[in-house]
């Protein structure tokens, strides 16, 4: 309760007055409590506001950035990371976040994102994972769940999902975290981690859609869901411990990557003394 | 003129890379392709040099996106490719025509369609660079057929993207990038750099997409205090999304106009002859150079023939002919395509003066081609 006051400070100073509510999302869904998080965290870490880019691609969560008072950019559908890269390049002293949606990140922007992780650029990547295509009305994703039924999947779904954490860490990236909307605490202390660690960072936010695979699949109501993800996700730690089996369906959240290697604008700044040297 | 200059041999590719440097181009992303990889090889190298960052990305998708992404920090940006990767680049190209972003895209055209041949010139993309984006907006194209012609308009594109806040596309071909010629660079100290217009207003009153009293609103960069969004929705002058006709209509209608009002700006060409000529030849790239030795041909033949080199090509250069219309009997234009531009000159001098000298199999057209074609149509 005593969060409250400080709450509707945080809204005073980081949205956008100028822009109109309400905001574009469904009611009961976590793309907001995403963007809730990656506030207090900014606020956390006192940034400036003018030295924080925040961009994104196509989709639910690609309407993220206009609610907040960044600099903000909402690019195409997938390609948000390359943007990010030459945007960082040029501002290697910005904090450069990208929010992208399951489909945008993974699928069309797929190639970025592994190129984004093994280049350990230091952008900020927040992947909201809802299982779907939720602004074209719950196509299947390269994280829905086999079995699944979706729109382009009327008779279930044959695909296996990727894992995004343990992607990112397999691709090169030196920060990743996974933690659902549920978990809004722990979520928001990994995005303040993924945004103070220097090199490409990930934070999977798990956020089902309830108004397509929800309904679809009968996965119960938007506080259902949510409450789902409280029962069906655990931590690492506890994972470790589990056999195959009791890991099937299970949420694992947690820190998966923390290492430090160098940096590539950083890297890159070594290139140009290089060049400079020889060239003289 | 001479002063300051240095004599070299030098490739039409290497020309276009120091030619951005000399434009103060600081950064560059790019993939792969034949015919346009030593551009991205020499900046590679040259780029840090001065300052300035390279980043070779993982497709041209990525390229053209981080060359917005850059300018969006404040950078002069570019990237260069070829036929297959100018397509991929497309949807991103429509985006920084939307969000009104400068930069610059080198097509060093190839033979196509599809992967075609990669080391056989060609003119086949000169309506992908006007109309490869989806929806409509205006666009500008330049087009060398000299490797000093080449840096030369390397320059203009970057001076033009951000005079007038637009993409700006440098149209080669594969004879323009490969061949080497004697050309003398220029002191860099003589080029004179495009400075992208600040804003006088604080952050709170600025806005990016301002439709009214300029055509070209500033474009302030991230990092700088002016906090603002950027999409590609359509927006109102503030950059955020809009489905207001009142809001988009002005915002269309001031991209048209920030080109139509400066074409005399824009549209660089050469002539001669024209005044009296019963002929004209109309050619860009590559194609110009044969089409110029055809025209001292057939002059010598005693033909009145002019000559119209287009450096410009879009926004194509009607208004420069329409006058001439009239009287000219014949146009001739001869492209390394099937008729892409020689439709434009069409719909200027009307179809049944047109001529066309067309070749699509990875040769450059000869000046005898263009000779024939010139003897043909006139007694």
């Amino acid at each position: 309760m005593t969060g409250q006051p400080h709450e509707s400070r945080l809204h005073e100073r980081y949205l956008r007055h100028s822009k109109k509510f309400p905001n574009v999302w469904c009611a009961g869904c976590g793309i907001g409590i995403v963007l809730g998080a990656i506030i207090r965290a900014v606020d956390g870490l006192q940034l400036d506001k003018s030295d924080v880019a925040l961009l994104s691609g196509i989709g639910c969560t690609g309407r993220m950035p206009v609610y907040v008072d960044f600099n903000t950019m909402h690019t195409t559908h997938g390609r948000a990371l390359a943007f990010a890269t030459g945007l960082k390049m040029v501002r290697p002293e910005m904090k450069v976040i990208v929010v992208m949606g399951d489909g945008d990140a993974l699928a069309i922007g797929g190639n970025h994102f592994i190129h984004a992780a093994r280049r350990n650029i230091g952008l900020t990547a927040i992947v909201v994972n809802n299982a779907t295509y939720g602004m074209t009305g719950g196509q299947y994703s390269p994280t829905t769940p086999i079995d699944a039924r979706a729109t382009t999947a009327p008779y279930g779904h044959i695909e296996q999902p990727f894992p995004i954490a343990e992607l990112a860490s397999t691709a090169g990236a030196a920060f990743v975290a996974r933690s659902t909307v549920y978990h809004v605490q722990e979520l928001e202390k990994y995005i303040a981690q993924a945004i103070t660690k220097d090199g490409f960072s990930v934070v999977e936010a798990v956020s089902y859609c309830h108004t397509t695979l929800g309904r679809f699949n009968r996965w119960g109501t938007a506080p259902d869901m949510m409450r789902a993800l409280k029962e069906q996700s655990t931590t690492r730690k506890r994972a470790e411990g589990m056999s195959e089996e009791e890991k099937q369906g299970k949420i694992v959240r947690g820190v998966f990557v923390d290492r430090d290697i160098p940096e590539y604008t950083r890297l890159y700044d070594q290139i140009i003394e290089r060049a400079q040297q020889e060239a003289a | 003129m001479t002063v300051g200059m240095r004599p070299m041999l030098m490739q039409g590719d290497e020309a276009c890379a120091e030619g951005a440097i000399a434009a103060g181009c600081r950064f560059f992303a790019g993939y792969p392709i034949t015919p346009a990889t030593e551009i991205a090889e020499v900046l590679a190298r040259r780029l840090p040099q001065v300052g300035g960052k390279f980043i070779q990305m993982e497709d041209e998708i990525g390229s053209i996106a981080a060359v917005i992404g850059a300018a969006v920090g404040g950078a002069k940006a570019m990237t260069a490719t070829s036929g297959p990767g100018f397509s991929l680049m497309q949807e991103n190209i429509g985006y920084a025509a939307m969000t009104e972003i400068p930069c610059v895209i080198v097509d060093v055209q190839r033979l196509g369609p599809s992967t075609g041949r990669p080391t056989s010139p060609s003119q086949g993309d000169v309506m992908q660079s006007r109309w490869g984006t989806h929806g409509d907006h205006p666009i500008i194209a330049l087009c060398p057929s000299s490797v000093r012609e080449t840096l030369d308009l390397t320059v203009e594109a970057f001076k033009f993207a951000d005079r007038y806040r637009t993409p700006v596309i440098l149209l080669m071909d594969e004879v323009i990038g490969h061949m080497r010629e004697r050309i003398e660079l220029p002191d860099p100290a003589t080029i004179e750099l495009e400075e992208r217009p600040g804003t006088t207003v604080p952050p709170e009153w600025y806005k990016p997409f301002e439709n009214f009293p300029a055509d070209v609103p500033p474009l302030v960069p991230f990092g700088e205090g002016y906090r603002y969004h950027i999409t590609g929705l359509h927006h109102d002058e503030r950059g955020y999304p809009t489905a207001r006709l009142d809001e988009i209509r002005p915002w269309q209608e001031r991209i048209f106009r920030k080109i139509d009002r400066s074409l005399s700006d824009i549209l660089l060409y050469d002539h001669d002859g024209i005044e009296d000529a019963e002929t004209l030849v109309v050619a860009y790239g590559a194609t110009a150079r044969s089409a110029r030795y055809a025209i001292d041909m057939a002059r010598e033949r005693g033909r009145k023939v002019g000559f119209l080199k287009l450096k410009t090509i879009w926004p194509f250069a009607g208004e420069v002919i329409e006058h001439a219309a009239e009287r000219l009997h014949h146009v001739v234009v001869p492209e390394m395509n099937m008729g892409q531009l020689a439709l434009e000159v069409e719909r200027v001098v009307g179809r049944h003066k047109v001529r066309r000298v067309n070749r699509v199999d990875g040769e450059m057209i000869q000046p005898a081609e263009i000779l024939a074609c010139i003897e043909e149509w006139t007694e």
